[in-house]
């Protein structure tokens, strides 16, 4: 069992929990991931690795409430318990002193843009990071992205806040200011992810993606979570997250993301009426 | 008195296991061999022929003393029978459902010359099952001997090798990536041939015995093996398995509902999406599947696609009915239930529809050409013989492969090109004097029982070690 040691809503359905899971805070870097399982009947989801402490002994995950399992751990209170988590897992972030690093976070991946980021930023690279959301109060970890990049640059969907439209629509505009980034880093929505990857590859900038498909066991048991790289059939949890976004076959990683959307849909909808008939 | 009685008739026939019908089977997870009753197992016991020189055990991996279990069984005595069978294995309800006996202790049977062999599985399960509904003893635990043991992997070699260990007197800590213990017996086998209880139960023997077992920690990630050294283990030992799912690597392989028997096996039978959604974990397998494959993970695979609603399961495999590897045993219930079989046909192709679903493969035939290295004649493609066959989803099961997570981050650790560890065969010793290892990620996939074998062998040699250290 492990427990929440403390929890924050970040922005309308977007949480932040910290768990005390000590061996994991021990070995995390920038780019892993762990699995967990919120309670006895629950899935095994893997979320992104925001940040850790080796001192408290505890990890910290944000998630957006957009499914039965995430839906159920983010009901969950300070001092609440979690039945499993497993990890770290995947290969961490190539982190080299490259010059200059464009990090891009979408909606709730921009949490895990930051450590990368940081990361990044520790080494003595000039980081460059793009958030986008898609209005102004879904907006995450705008001033923890401060803290750790040279510039930091702002869009939404609607134009609450920042540039109207796409993080890959800033991505270009710099581009073609004058930036001369030696590595693109894209972290979100698979959407996001591709039309990041379609702005950089005609500037031939080299260009990471962390995907996100969907997985079982996490450790390179299932296939689950397989997807085409250059042609090959690559697992996404040991063999990555990330991968060359030029290489990538996003159509693919589209549809294998949706085959489960009418199961989902089911799962949350009984959540729900499981939690109306509670209250009556 | 015990001289004036008649000496009992031979009797040939084993006495038959009951089982589920079919027809109801067919739509439920339980457990389709029921079991002996009482008077069943006395009868089948009785047929022993309590041999002065017993080949039955020299066909068992873990050399259980079959005939003095069987003797103190046909005296009543069951606690006393499955202590015996304990001494060797530790995990008897399991082995009496899983082991392929037919191949093993029963294979020397001496009456298999004249009839059926003595049912030694069903014995052996008879007495687990006994002693589990009437009360487990837990043998004292030895003097500390202060050696501390790391078990990576708490699957059969694990599991083994660590109540050996522990009886002996050391410390020992099972590292187990997956939330729950069992290895392949909790994620692969189904619940209608192992139910999972079972599992949870030797697994907690196993604790009892004073094993701790640490879930959710995956050597190569959470710790490395040279890390468990250093923290002060004196030994370890790597039981990690073959986990890593093989794929056909033809054109559509990647459509949704074409699911690696690991991940459709995972979600059905860890996750028990069976029950989606009353668990959070789904399963879609529509109407018509097929299985490509014909292992017993092939066989376990059909059955469980059928018990999840699908209206035709058709088994597709490269070559014949004789060359089937599944247990005859698993063959002959798979047949009763329904399950189709396509021989002499391997897919070449999956057609997905719009949203990228899998609707229909292409097969090719195949003719048996000249044996191969296996000693098994060779699928030869027949030119020009494709054919479709309409399908909602694929489940492959075309083998596994050990997971390389640890040899990767081992050095000095010496593997094999096809990612096994070396290691000695009667000790597990590797190339690190201080690793040992054992079961699947040494000869690759194989059996429970092998696996078992190979843990207590790699116990003794762990003991061994670390009293002359």
């Amino acid at each position: 069992m492990y427990k929440i040691v403390s929890k924050t809503e970040l922005a309308p359905k977007i949480k932040r929990i910290e768990i005390h899971a000590p061996d994991i805070a021990n070995k995390a870097q920038a780019g892993q991931f762990v699995i967990l399982r919120v309670n006895k009947v629950g899935e095994r989801i893997p979320l992104t690795l925001v940040d850790w402490d080796k001192e408290k002994g505890t990890i910290t995950l944000i998630f957006l409430e957009i499914g039965v399992s995430t839906e159920k751990l983010g009901a969950l209170e300070a001092g609440a318990v979690i039945s499993d988590i497993a990890g770290p897992l995947g290969n961490p972030t190539e982190i080299k002193h490259y010059g200059t690093v464009c990090v891009v976070g979408g909606g709730v991946g921009t949490a895990s843009a930051f450590p990368i980021a940081r990361a990044f930023k520790q080494i003595g690279n000039k980081v460059i990071s793009i958030i986008g959301a898609r209005t102004a109060n879904l907006l995450i970890l705008e001033e923890d992205m401060k803290k750790v990049s040279d510039e930091v640059y702002i869009s939404t969907d609607d134009g609450t806040k920042g540039h109207k439209g796409f993080v890959s629509d800033v991505v270009k505009m710099l581009i073609d200011k004058g930036y001369a980034f030696d590595r693109v880093y894209a972290i979100g929505p698979t959407v996001m992810m591709r039309a990041v990857a379609n702005t950089t590859k005609p500037y031939n900038v080299r260009t990471i993606v962390s995907l996100n498909p969907i997985m079982v066991d996490g450790m390179g048991m299932c296939g689950a979570c397989r997807v085409t790289v250059a042609g090959k059939t690559r697992f996404a949890c040991v063999e990555g997250p990330e991968f060359d976004a030029h290489e990538v076959d996003f159509g693919e990683l589209l549809k294998r993301q949706m085959a489960y959307t009418t199961e989902e849909k089911l799962a949350l909808q009984r959540l729900q009426e499981r939690r109306c008939s509670c209250h009556e | 008195m015990s001289e004036a009685k008649p000496k009992p008739k031979l009797q040939k026939q084993s006495v038959p296991i009951p089982k589920q019908a079919p027809e109801v089977r067919r739509k439920n997870f339980n457990e389709v061999a029921l079991g002996y009753i009482e008077e069943q197992a006395l009868v089948e016991a009785n047929r022993c022929l309590q041999c002065k020189d017993p080949k039955c055990v020299t066909g068992c991996p873990v050399e259980i003393d079959i005939p003095s279990f069987i003797k103190l069984m046909r005296e009543k005595n069951f606690a006393a029978a499955i202590q015996k069978i304990k001494e060797k294995n530790c995990l008897p309800a399991i082995c009496g459902r899983v082991c392929p006996q037919e191949e093993q202790c029963q294979k020397f049977c001496l009456l298999s010359k004249v009839g059926d062999p003595v049912s030694i599985g069903r014995l052996e399960r008879f007495l687990a099952d006994w002693e589990r509904l009437s009360g487990i003893d837990v043998p004292v635990k030895a003097p500390s001997t202060g050696k501390h043991v790391a078990i990576i992997g708490a699957g059969p070699a694990g599991l083994t090798a660590a109540a050996d260990l522990v009886k002996l007197g050391h410390e020992v800590v099972i590292f187990e990536a997956l939330h729950l213990p069992g290895g392949v017996l909790i994620y692969g086998i189904p619940e209608f041939r192992l139910p999972k209880v079972i599992v949870e139960a030797e697994a907690d023997f196993v604790k009892k015995l004073g094993v701790e077992i640490r879930a959710n920690t995956l050597v190569g990630r959470t710790f490395a093996v040279p890390e468990l050294l250093e923290k002060g283990f004196d030994a370890v030992f790597i039981g990690t398995g073959a986990g890593l799912p093989q794929f056909l690597g033809v054109p559509g392989e990647n459509l949704g509902g074409i699911y690696s028997s690991n991940e459709f096996l995972i979600r059905v039978n860890l996750m028990k999406a069976y029950e989606f959604p009353n668990v959070d974990t789904p399963i879609r397998i529509g109407k018509h599947v097929a299985v490509i494959g014909g292992g017993n993970v092939a066989m376990d695979s059909a059955r469980s696609a059928l018990r999840l609603g699908a209206e035709e399961v058709c088994i597709v495999y490269r070559r014949s009915k004789e060359e089937l590897p599944a247990r005859k045993e698993e063959i002959e219930n798979a047949e009763e239930e329904g399950i189709v079989c396509k021989f002499l046909a391997t897919p070449t192709k999956f057609i997905g529809d719009e949203k990228g679903w899998v609707k229909a493969m292409e097969c090719m035939c195949m003719e048996l050409g000249p044996p191969d290295e296996s000693g098994r004649r060779r699928p030869v493609p027949v030119k020009g013989s494709e054919f479709v066959m309409d399908v909602d989803a694929v489940i492959v099961a075309i083998g596994r492969t050990p997971n390389p997570i640890i040899q990767s981050t081992t050095k000095g650790l010496e593997t094999t090109k096809w990612g096994t560890i070396v290691a000695d065969e009667q000790t597990g010793q590797t190339s690190i004097p201080s690793v040992f290892a054992g079961g699947d990620i040494v000869t690759g996939e194989a059996t429970v029982i092998s696996a078992m074998g190979a843990g207590k062998r790699a116990a003794r040699a762990i003991h061994e070690y670390l009293m002359q250290k």
